[in-house]
């Protein structure tokens, strides 16, 4: 009885969540991008995120970022709002994402160092050669950046996104551009991180084989609304059908 | 406050960018230089036609230029800093990353400050070389111009990064067009009492015609000129704080719109 209390404000701090997301809406114009979208990601879990091109995953995301303002509704990240505190946010979190690039004419080093240098990372030179070596690039350190093949780009854009350690990470399509080799060393490199660091982390791919390999839920968004979500064998079982790819199908077309 | 580490991060970068461009650089000595050639001469040339009439004239021209000219790099150095962000399609990375703005804005300005000690110098030396100028002749109140002047290009780089990031890509050449829709109105190379009335009340309201008035009068009469460099830098101030308002809300807007996703990846 004891011990169980004793545990108790530990339970309550491993519950947690890193993200939470509440109730999110996003409106251009008029048209809503992102619905009525609450969800929570705690450490340790990745959450993928599915949908057909336009259900506004992209925007979830950018307004996890601070890029793009939410119409209303909350998110919070590491306990703290980020309406107030997205500065202290970010310094925790990190992303990839196909719709940046870094400076094209400078190395990749230098690149890497200098974004190294704005999240504060303390010995910039070692972490930005620890992170290449991982992601099996250090022989592309002094090339210009904006030489690199697509596939190489996005992994340079992947050890920016791991440059500080992030505890929140938000990964959009990493393995887009990736021949089916690297997309596996990829989703290799996600479960590594799982195993070693636990991040929250959001996912989203059109590639149903990274999310059944990667992701612990899955959350299937349309027009902004979340219509399913669970465990991608809870939803293979749930629709009846074998596998993800249909079940995406299913939903795509049921709407 | 300022955070030195991230402001030198990202002038850091900012120089690379330069240094592995030669075009960039190239461009930083090449316009200011055709600049001091064309109107050097010029006045040189109309001077002996007119006989001995105020042998002034090329001295309020040679300053004129080379002052301008900072006042010219600092809005560039803010603008075209910026503007190299969104060719890049790096503006994304910056603005997620946990850099302030006025981070990002306090680089900008270092990078002008930069682009103009380059210009200044070269320019001080050509124009000594080519037209006996000595631009220390103002002494201390040299760095007095160029603080009033550099502080409106800053104020002016702000405006133009505001508008760009509002209007996108359409608005890309004010970033070279706007410190020339105030050049008629900062009386470098004429006295203010040249303008008609009307002009004279806006070019009174901007800083540079003070500081080029003062200019002129310290060339024509030695000494310098408290009241012209009080009113300008009373004036910048005013125009710094306005041009920090404007780039807040135009961001807050912009984050609103989803145009800074818009405005780096397209
Ligand atoms: N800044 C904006 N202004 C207006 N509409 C926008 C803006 N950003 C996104 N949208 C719209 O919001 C919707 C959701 O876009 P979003 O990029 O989030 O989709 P997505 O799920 O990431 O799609 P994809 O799988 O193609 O990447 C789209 O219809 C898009 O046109
Ligand atoms: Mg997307």
């Amino acid at each position: 009885m004891l011990d169980g209390l004793r545990f108790l404000p530990m339970l309550h701090a491993v519950a947690e969540p890193i993200l939470e997301i509440q109730k999110v809406v996003k409106r251009f114009d008029g048209f809503t991008a992102v619905d009525g979208v609450s969800l929570q990601v705690h450490a340790g879990e990745t959450v993928g995120l599915l949908g057909v091109n336009g259900a506004g995953k992209t925007t979830l995301m950018n307004m996890i970022l601070g890029l793009t303002t939410p119409s209303s509704g909350s998110i919070h990240a590491f306990g703290m709002d980020l309406r107030t505190q997205r500065l202290e946010i970010l310094r925790r979190a990190n992303f990839c994402t196909t719709y940046a690039t870094l400076p094209g004419n400078l190395k990749v080093r230098h690149n890497l160092e200098i974004f190294a240098r704005l999240y504060a990372v303390p010995r910039p030179k070692a972490k930005v050669a620890e992170l290449l070596a991982l992601l099996e690039i250090s022989h592309l350190a002094e090339k210009s950046t904006g030489q690199l093949s697509a596939g190489e780009s996005t992994r340079v854009n992947l050890a920016k996104a791991l440059l500080n350690d992030p505890e929140l990470l938000l990964l959009d399509e990493p393995t887009a551009s990736l021949d089916p080799d690297i997309a596996d060393k990829v989703r290799k490199l996600v479960r590594h991180l799982q195993r070693e660091r636990h991040p929250a982390i959001l996912y989203t791919s059109h590639n149903m084989r990274d999310i059944e390999e990667v992701c612990d839920r899955v959350l299937f968004l349309h027009a902004g609304k979340i219509l399913a979500a669970g465990t991608p064998a809870e939803l293979t079982h749930h629709f009846q059908e074998d596998d993800l790819e249909n079940v995406f199908i299913k939903i795509a077309r049921a709407q | 406050m300022p955070s030195p580490t991230v402001i030198a991060a990202l002038l850091t970068r900012y120089i690379l960018l330069y240094a592995r461009n030669p075009m960039r650089a190239f461009e930083l000595f090449f316009w200011p230089l055709v600049q001091l050639l064309v109107w050097g001469f010029l006045t040189m040339f109309l001077q002996k036609q007119g006989g001995d009439g105020f042998p002034e004239y090329i001295t309020f021209l040679i300053g004129g230029i080379i002052l301008w000219d900072a006042l010219f790099r600092a809005q560039q150095g803010v603008s075209i800093s910026f503007l190299e962000d969104v060719w890049t399609r790096n503006l994304l990375n910056i603005f997620a990353a946990p850099v302030r703005m006025i981070d990002y804005i306090g680089a900008t300005f270092a990078v002008g400050i930069l682009r103009v000690a380059i210009t200044a110098g070269m320019l001080a030396l050509v124009a000594s070389l080519a037209y006996s100028f000595d631009l220390f002749r103002f002494e201390w109140g040299l760095l007095a111009y160029y603080t009033n002047l550099m502080l409106f290009g800053w104020a002016l780089g702000i405006v133009s990064i505001s508008l760009i990031l509002r209007w996108g890509h359409a608005a890309e050449s004010l970033a070279w067009a706007i410190p020339f829709m105030v050049q008629p109105f900062a009386c470098v190379f004429y006295p203010l009492e040249t303008l008609p009335p009307w002009m004279r009340a806006i070019s009174t309201a901007f800083p540079p015609a003070h500081v080029f008035e003062g200019m002129r009068a310290s060339i024509l009469h030695g000494g310098f000129g408290l009241r012209e460099f009080t009113i300008a830098l009373g004036l910048n101030a005013l125009y710094l704080a306005l041009s920090g308002w404007l780039f807040a809300s135009v961001l807050r807007s912009a984050r609103e719109k989803g145009l800074l996703v818009k405005t780096s990846s397209t």
